[in-house]
């Protein structure tokens, strides 16, 4: 099972900036515009074949990583014949909040693409409707990053009619 | 004033009688369908339910600590559903919204009308007809009333305003003309067979235990029960007011005592139907193999006139037992069956019931012509 | 006909469904665009039960996440919290050292949860089509589980049962019995639910060929649990990632074949038989010994010494206040929540606080497949197709 982060840098090694493997969790570390070709190889090539896409989250390093790399977008893979899973992870810069989308790769990213974007404003670039999803539209700021704070309110505004 | 109150002279003979009897069989119509079916139908929903589904029911209710079987929630529903706000919403058609639910109710309580709910007796002489109106074309009034509640229901999903309750009324129009068609077709049988439209002469005929509409027509029977569930909007057919997709349907916004007037005209129907399967299918007023001419000799003791209250009694009695065995299967059914959708409502009424109708009409035309 | 329908105006009917509608329980809104009844398009907007549970847990200790977990799938929340507890034992490396008991414990109320899950969502299924009656047994076996539940954790509905290292209590004295009596109604229950709806025409015809699915699209959309089973696609955590000791008990995994309504009912159905049957074996081999791991810096140590033992009580201060120290990394554990894998992903900087604490929820993949499943059926349809996803709201808000 080690080597599948390995052989996963092998099939593009382009695209991997680096692996570990931790907790018997394989991690791979990709360039974020490398993301949507590198997915599909994932999805489609023989050996890898994930064609879940299980879970599509952010995770905001404030304070402990610098702002070129303050975002991580992290997916979380599982291949249903290989019965393998994989973590892939791209960081993305406070400055540039973008990646591309994977909902061409798999159907199931749209809500979780939205969601990250609502919670953490990431754009997803290609999206077909990126917009908030459970938070209402005029909403201010996205809650999740850490620099949001916890005990902030904001009026909660209905759309108009 | 002998103006003012003509004396009895002026009356054709037995007309005095004939309108105290008629008040009297009206006021006991009245007041077994709105005194005590209406109210009473929701307790027995309650209770019956609560049995069914290994509930207590309602049991709260009391007065002095008296709960009465949970009786007095029908009192508390009362109270409740009179001192509610009458709302009506913005942009509904406020007449039509006010005559609606008086559309719906008023029907089910006319058409009881031409049920006989006894036979005919001769009291001191005066020869009696539990009937209020023997119509000869007897069912076929039953059907043209129960068609124009049709219009109260419509006519509240339309005057609404609301997208539910118009769906609600577009259901409730689809429903019922498709089903009164096959209903009326599934009766024609029972015509054939009895010879007569006359709801007191199918009562007479069915005085053999035999010759009960059930066995001479056991497929118009099911048809008819099918189609008399539909027309009355009760699981499986609840699709116009399905509280699961169109919230209540085309009632969706009403409140208090309209509220109430739909509920009541449901129960209404509910005895209306039970009552038209009673006299057409299981022998009105009769007791299987006890001839009202045995029970007079049974009751001979009391004297020939009171031997006839007698009877009448309990042929009266046993009219609404047959009633409300009937409303308990009813409640039964309603209350085991998931709902149908739109489509497969139609589907059953036009390419099933309807064909089958047809074809039931045709043997017994069959089997009429080789009997004779 | 068609040259009149041509020249007839018409445009299809805008219909807001929910939040506030009998069908979607307050939880979800469909935008619907009806041609008469026939549904053109479906959007779903969810988000109405949203209250920031992974914002709450990065601003609590490792251990205070517990009560959040309860309320993501309420139905179901033992699952939760023990995703959870596995998830955090992962990252502190305990995970191996649980004691036997413990482990057991946790599968059999995991499985206990699943029940009352699928009596739930079966139950209310049915209550949606209009058969009240069914609803109700389902509810009465349902209610029974859960007094299970309570007999074990106190609580019937959020049982904040699991700690991380541990369990809040041990099972209750006679335990097995009240099982056994409750499995014995259960199965009466279920038996009567059966025959009352399987093999009924009006329930077949609502479910069947409805909201189908295929396997294809299924995986694309992310669906798992029984929602995905039902499709034709063995996946069970249970079986492919086996934790706790699912890979100790015998049990099988059912698998529909059109991914309809009415497979996706008799998934659940057959799954409730396993899970009885896993609980029952597992109450066989229920090994005896500690509930909690031995080791004061994960989990509190008893009340007992906390009260006489200084080092314990300072344990117990520290891991109050400061929480429970978690080396850094990151995890992702998938487990079999009753809709679908469930799985936490958890990332620690270090100290007593989650840097972020993730919960896949399966219901959010399956409400976002409502759309297309119900693209084209009727407005009826949506009742059996959204009943049968199982929304909860608590989890796919989050």
């Amino acid at each position: 099972m080690a080597d599948l982060a390995e052989r996963i840098k092998k099939m593009s090694p382009d695209a991997v900036a680096s692996v570990s493997s931790s907790l018997g969790q394989e991690c791979v570390v990709v360039h974020k515009e490398a993301i949507l070709e590198f997915m599909r190889r994932l999805r489609d090539e023989e050996g890898m074949l994930f064609n879940f896409m299980m879970d599509l989250t952010v995770v905001d390093y404030l304070g402990k990583r610098d702002a070129g790399s303050r975002f991580e977008v992290v997916y979380h893979l599982y291949s249903l014949k290989h019965n393998h899973r994989v973590r892939v992870k791209a960081p993305v810069s406070q400055a540039d909040p973008a990646i591309d989308s994977v909902v061409q790769v798999w159907r199931g990213a749209d809500w979780f693409e939205r969601e990250a974007w609502d919670m953490y404003g990431i754009t997803f670039k290609g999206h077909p409707n990126l917009k908030r999803i459970l938070l209402y539209e005029e909403f201010v700021g996205h809650p999740l990053r850490k620099d949001y704070p916890l005990r902030k309110r904001q009026p909660l505004l209905g759309p108009e009619n | 004033m002998a103006d003012i109150f003509p004396g009895p002279d002026i009356f054709p003979a037995g007309m005095l009688p004939s309108l105290v009897e008629m008040m009297a069989k009206i006021i006991f119509i009245f007041t077994m369908n709105m005194g005590v079916f209406a109210p009473l139908l929701g307790w027995v929903e309650r209770k019956q339910s609560a049995l069914m589904q290994d509930r207590i029911g309602a049991n709260r209710a009391d007065i002095l600590g008296f709960t009465v079987f949970g009786l007095l929630h029908t009192l508390t529903d009362a109270i409740k559903l009179l001192t509610k706000e009458d709302f009506i919403p913005e942009g509904a058609d406020r007449p039509l919204h006010y005559l609606a639910p008086f559309i719906a109710v008023v029907p089910a309580l006319i058409a009881f009308a031409v049920i006989p709910f006894g036979g005919q007796y001769d009291l001191w002489g005066h020869k009696t007809n539990l009937v209020i109106a023997d119509l000869d074309v007897g069912v076929l009034f039953v059907f043209a009333v129960a068609s124009i509640s049709t219009y109260g229901s419509v006519i509240a999903g339309w005057a609404s305003n609301n997208n539910w309750s118009l769906l609600g009324g577009v259901r409730v129009a689809a429903q019922m003309l498709s089903y009164e068609v096959a209903m009326g077709l599934a009766l024609v049988g029972i015509f054939m067979v009895y010879g007569t439209l006359r709801l007191t002469d199918i009562g007479v005929a069915q005085e053999n235990f035999l010759h009960w509409g059930i066995f001479l027509q056991p497929l118009g029977f099911i048809l008819f029960i099918t189609c008399a569930l539909a027309e009355n909007k009760r699981t499986p057919f609840d699709i116009p007011e399905a509280e699961s997709e169109l919230i209540a349907g085309y009632f969706t916004e009403y409140s208090g005592l309209k509220f109430a007037m739909f509920w009541m005209a449901e129960f209404l129907e509910m005895v209306t139907i039970s009552g038209v399967l009673v006299a057409l299918f299981f022998g009105g007023w009769q007791i299987p193999f006890v001839s009202g001419a045995a029970l007079a000799r049974l009751f001979g003791f009391l004297g020939p006139n009171l031997a006839q209250v007698a009877v009448m009694l309990v042929h009266v009695a046993v009219f609404w037992a047959k009633i409300l065995l009937w409303i308990f299967i009813l409640m039964l059914i309603r209350w085991t069956l998931p709902r149908f959708r739109y489509d497969q409502v139609m589907k059953l009424g036009w390419k099933i019931i309807l064909p089958l109708s047809l074809i039931n009409i045709l043997v017994t035309g069959l089997v009429m012509l080789l009997v004779k | 006909m068609s040259e009149l329908r041509m020249d007839l105006h018409t445009e299809p009917m805008i219909l807001s469904m929910g939040p506030s509608h009998p069908a979607t329980h307050g939880t979800v809104r469909f935008l619907l665009k009806l041609d008469g009844e026939k549904i053109l398009n479906c959007d779903t907007e969810i988000g109405y039960l949203h209250r920031a549970f992974e914002k709450h847990c990065e601003n609590g200790t490792w251990t205070q996440a517990f009560p959040y977990t309860d309320r993501l799938n309420y139905n179901s929340a033992v699952q939760n919290n023990v995703a959870y507890a596995l998830a955090a034992e992962e990252l502190l490396g305990v995970a191996g050292k649980m004691p036997e008991r413990a482990v057991y414990v946790r599968t059999i109320m995991c499985e206990l949860a699943r029940l009352a899950d699928h009596y739930t969502n079966l139950g209310a299924a049915t209550l949606e089509l209009g058969a009240l009656t069914a609803f109700l047994y389902f509810v009465e076996a349902r209610e029974l589980v859960w007094d299970l539940i309570e007999s074990v954790c106190g609580a019937r509905l959020t049982s904040n049962y699991v700690r991380i290292g541990g369990l809040a209590s041990d099972l209750p004295e006679g335990f097995a019995d009240h099982v056994k009596r409750v499995f014995a109604t259960n199965r009466e229950h279920w038996r009567q639910f059966d025959k009352l709806l399987t093999k009924n025409r009006i329930f077949m015809d609502r479910m069947r060929d409805t909201g189908a699915i295929s396997a294809e699209d299924a995986i694309a959309l992310g669906f798992t649990g029984p929602c995905l089973r039902a499709a034709g696609v063995e996946y069970d955590v249970r079986k492919a990632n086996p934790y706790l000791v699912y890979d100790r008990v015998d049990f099988d995994v059912p698998v529909g074949t059109t991914g309809d309504n009415f497979d996706k009912y008799l998934v659940r159905m057959e799954e409730i038989n396993q899970s009885l049957r896993i609980v029952e074996q597992l109450l066989g081999k229920l090994p005896k010994g500690p509930i909690n791991i031995n080791d004061a810096s994960v989990r509190n140590p008893a009340k007992e010494d906390v009260k006489n033992q200084i080092q314990s009580m300072i344990h117990h201060f520290k891991n109050t206040i400061e929480g429970i120290t978690v080396p850094a990394g990151e995890v992702y554990v998938p487990t079999e929540g009753s809709n679908g894998e469930v799985g936490f992903y958890l990332v620690s900087v270090g100290g007593g606080k989650p840097w972020k604490c993730r919960v896949r929820p399966p219901s959010f993949a399956l409400t976002q497949g409502v759309g297309e499943m119900v693209k084209g059926a009727f407005l009826a349809d949506i009742i059996p197709t959204f009943d049968m996803i199982n929304l909860i709201g608590g989890e796919c808000d989050r």
